[in-house]
């Protein structure tokens, strides 16, 4: 009896506080027909954002993953001190709020900030551009790779490797062959998160970008600004489609565990 | 023996190639991007000099928007614990019908970009929305005041809360129950000495990880909470509003007051933890 | 190969507890050396820094008399057997066997050709015929410590490190793939060194043992030298089950504490002073009575039979003790006067004397 009881609870739960919320993103989005809402895309700084959000995420993406994999080698398969310290640190940009994340690169690169002035004479511009939305979203999406990753290569030890270090492998050789193959499903978990992290950033992106319909206005931005400009349908045809990108990320995490589903079906 | 500064460097206690390559680039990175930029929180704001610090952070309206954003991450982490544990019992232990389906909307919160949520929230739970409106008929006003920023970072925090505490559910073995039950435990007893003690370390992190990340939201609460100074003004928000004003060293202090309280929080809650858990770790 | 450890010393790290505490040892080519002793003496330890794994806080390792410094100079020359194999799961024991080869520079690497030839004899060689396509987790216990074996030897190397290679087998695999190891060895022309714990499995197989306790070697001696003169108690009871009886050695002659225990001649150039007897249970006799007045005090209680011996238990005194004779012995009951242990060990301070 108590079970249908939490099973009909559960369910209610589930169903009122987190499948409305994307259900009626849709419904919110197709209100005035599949039409007027794929009309909205085709605004040119709709276009522009989701451009740009695609290419913060390719760079943010690239580059936090070769470093998420060369900190984890060096934090499990090393003991140095001040070993926890840099983990600690590593993992830091997690307890930060969004906006103090984008706040500390105006602060450094901002007309008032330490080293803007000096770029500003080069003509370099980082604060309210492109390279500002990038180091803020590099910031906050530069411990998920490290997080996913650690725990499987503490797991796995150093035997493997150590093995490899015997036969002749160099460390290329090893991290390509041997670690990486064997933390690859981690990997893909930590390299999808972090997409989906970056596509979605508002906060941290907000403070540096400066709002620049068509230059530096991510999809998190231009939905906020169509919201607020009461043009619904399209802030809401936006917000699906990254709602869709990100969470679409976040799901293909489990793909190798259907995979091996399906196989095993087979076999 | 000798150490020198650099011994660190040459050591590492293994004989893994590429100890040099990795340390050399993981510092950098982090230097770069995490002490660089940490570091100017830690200066900027005495850089134009103590009394405007002291100032800035005698300001009523930061002390009132700070005031907003931990009261609510607080009462909405602490509503998503008994919430979260219902939904963390009933895909470990309760046999859930659709557990699979369950288990992934459980993560939603988590995947919906923060201003699609924000928005979404704010739409739903408005006056006209699906649920503002059925709320609105039992009196209860939640969009453009407090209620509604705890209804949005309670979305933001359940699934933090459950994913601390399903593992463990998970793993707890059922002969410890069964013994209790044995030893002539009554069901509630089993339930609060034998299955909710254990739990409580990890209810404690997912409360702590709620909470912290409920202090720092942003997205997801701006489009419901109204945004009324000294009503319903969350604190990352002014920083933002601050900046607009180009206030740099207000906005730095307010950011260095809640970098402050989240880590000291987070800190807090490790070591709580620690206490709650001496007897499940090793010596 | 001959291998030389001199005066190596390894610290845990962080702290001045010593796990190598000035280890030195001479290997000569073609020999098959065995180490053992209890958990943390340091097994383990001293042949990963043979292996170059762990960096020694002093000491230094010799290859034919060459200093190894890093694990580069020894990648190649020195077969590793991990104790948990340490096999790439997601590589096929082809992959496995062949990465030494598949990860020389291109300049130096064989041609495809050569390496398949030679992953084909080396699974030959180890029994595997037809198992190059398999991944590892599909392999049973015995057959992936032949595959770790085939990977280790497959760059060629001269030397075979061996860290408990046989303690996750089951005891029947484990008595044969001892003895196909060791006809490896000797095929080979191998220097091996094996970890183990147990002591007679490295009695069998080893023609040198290496007794190590706290991180120090306690003795290096053939089996033979070693169960004649075991240098320290530890190594004696170490080795197989002993009893040990306290006395004096007064005027060449070592009077125990027991009443029923005889007194013995000892060795020439044993001093007098209080010393401890210790011998082996199958080595102590028992002296039949010879008149009609002999009390008979010792009765020993049958306990079975085990590898061709007799195993029974005495009681003298409060202590119960293990008495061993050989099967073919006729009488069943064992009775007598007195314990006679002239075949015992004489310990001083936990030291061989005499």
């Amino acid at each position: 009896m108590t079970r249908y009881i939490v099973w009909a609870v559960s369910w209610l739960f589930i169903l009122l506080v987190l499948v409305t919320p994307p259900a009626m993103v849709l419904t919110e989005a197709l209100k005035d027909g599949l039409a007027a809402s794929v009309a909205t895309l085709s605004d040119p700084d709709a276009q522009a954002a989701i451009w740009l959000t695609l290419k913060v995420t390719c760079v943010a993406v690239t580059l936090n993953t070769i470093f998420g994999i060369l900190a984890a080698w060096v934090l499990v398969k090393f003991r140095f001190p001040g070993r926890q310290f840099l983990q600690v640190l590593v993992e830091l940009p997690l307890s930060i709020s969004p906006v103090v994340s984008g706040l500390v690169w105006l602060l450094l690169f901002g007309a008032q900030g330490w080293f803007g002035p000096l770029l500003e004479q080069w003509n370099i511009h980082i604060a309210f551009a492109v390279p500002g939305i990038i180091l803020a979203t590099l910031f906050v999406t530069l411990p998920y790779v490290v997080r996913t990753v650690m725990p499987v290569m503490e797991v796995q030890g150093r035997d493997a490797e150590e093995a490899a270090v015997l036969a002749g492998a160099g460390f290329w050789q090893i991290l390509w062959h041997v670690t990486l193959p064997g933390v690859r499903g981690a990997l893909l978990s930590g390299v999808l998160l972090t997409t989906a992290r970056a596509l979605g950033e508002f906060g941290a992106v907000s403070v540096v970008s400066g709002h620049i319909p068509g230059e530096t206005e991510t999809m998190p931005l231009h939905i906020e600004n169509l919201y607020n400009g009461y043009q619904s349908v399209a802030a809401f045809t936006m917000a699906a489609l990254l709602a869709l990108m990100a969470m679409s990320a976040v799901l293909l995490r489990s793909a190798p565990d259907w995979i091996a589903r399906l196989q095993e079906k087979k076999a | 023996m000798r150490l020198s500064p650099f011994a660190f460097f040459k050591a590492g206690g293994s004989a893994l190639p590429g100890y040099r390559l990795s340390l050399t680039l993981t510092l950098a990175w982090t230097g770069f991007f995490i002490i660089l930029p940490l570091s100017t929180l830690l200066v900027y704001p005495w850089q134009s000099g103590p009394a405007a610090m002291l100032g800035a952070l005698h300001d009523t309206r930061m002390l009132a928007a700070l005031w907003t954003s931990f009261s609510c991450a607080g009462i909405a982490a602490a509503c998503n614990i008994p919430c979260g544990f219902l939904l963390a019992w009933a895909l470990a232990r309760g046999n859930l019908p659709g557990h699979r389906l369950a288990d992934a909307l459980i993560d939603l919160p988590l995947a919906l970009p923060t201003a699609v949520s924000g928005i979404t929230l704010a739409t739903l739970y408005g006056p006209h929305g699906w649920l503002g409106a059925l709320l609105s008929l039992l009196g209860i006003s939640v969009s453009y005041n407090k209620a509604g920023i705890v209804l949005a970072l309670m979305f933001v925090g359940l699934p933090f809360v459950v994913r601390a505490v399903e593992p463990v559910l998970r793993n707890l073995p059922h002969e410890l129950e069964e013994a209790a039950h044995l030893l002539g435990a009554r069901p509630w007893q089993i339930f609060v000495r034998i299955i909710a003690a254990p739990l409580l370390p990890a209810l404690v992190t997912g409360f702590g990880l709620a909470f912290a990340r409920g202090i720092g939201e942003y997205g997801s609460v701006i489009f419901i909470a109204g945004n009324q100074p000294f009503k319903s003004e969350i604190a990352p928000l002014l920083i933002v509003v601050r900046l607009q004003e180009f206030d740099y060293p207000g906005a730095t202090a307010i950011a260095l007051v809640l970098l402050c309280i989240s880590l000291l929080s987070l800190a807090l809650i490790g070591g709580m933890r620690r206490r709650f858990a001496v007897w499940s770790e090793p010596a | 190969m001959s291998i030389e450890v001199c005066n190596l010393v390894r610290l845990a790290p962080g702290t001045q507890q010593r796990l190598l505490d000035d280890v030195s040892l001479t290997i000569p080519k073609g020999a098959f050396v065995a180490l053992v002793g209890p958990s943390g003496a340091g097994k383990t330890t001293l042949l990963r820094a043979i292996a170059g794994l762990d960096n020694c806080n002093s000491g230094s390792v010799l290859l034919d008399e060459r200093p190894m410094t890093s694990v580069k100079d020894r990648a190649g020359r020195m077969g590793f057997v991990f104790q948990n194999y340490a096999l790439f799961p997601h590589m096929t024991v082809a992959r496995n066997i062949a990465f030494g080869l598949d990860v020389l520079p291109r300049s130096e690497r064989p041609a495809r050709a050569y390496i398949a030839q030679r992953v084909e004899e080396l699974l030959e060689l180890m029994q595997l015929q037809g198992m190059g396509g398999k991944h590892p987790a599909k392999l049973s216990g015995g057959q992936r410590q032949r595959v770790a074996l085939a990977r280790a030897l497959a760059t060629g190397p001269r030397v075979l490190l061996l860290d408990e290679p046989f303690g996750a087998l089951d005891p029947i695999v484990r008595r044969s793939i001892r003895a196909w190891l060791r006809d490896l060895h000797d095929r080979l022309g191998l220097t091996t060194i094996l970890v183990t714990h147990d002591q007679e499995e490295a009695l069998e197989v080893a023609d040198r043992i290496v007794v190590m306790q706290s991180g120090r070697i306690v003795q290096d001696a053939t089996p033979l030298e070693l169960d004649e003169q075991p240098a320290t108690n530890f190594v004696m009871e170490f080795l197989g089950e002993a009893v040990s009886f306290a006395g004096e050695v007064r005027h060449g002659r070592m009077v125990l504490d027991d009443a029923l225990v005889l007194p013995f001649i000892v060795p020439d150039g044993v001093t007098d002073g209080p010393a401890v007897a210790m011998i082996r249970p199958y080595e102590i006799a028992i002296q039949k009575p010879t008149s009609e007045q002999d009390v008979l005090s010792i009765y020993a209680a049958p306990r079975g039979t085990r590898n061709g011996y007799r195993h029974y238990t005495l009681q003298i005194g409060e202590r119960i003790i293990p008495f061993y004779r050989p099967v073919d012995e006729d009488d069943v009951q064992v009775q007598g006067v007195a314990l006679d242990i002239s075949r015992s060990r004489l310990f001083r301070q936990g030291l061989l004397c005499g």
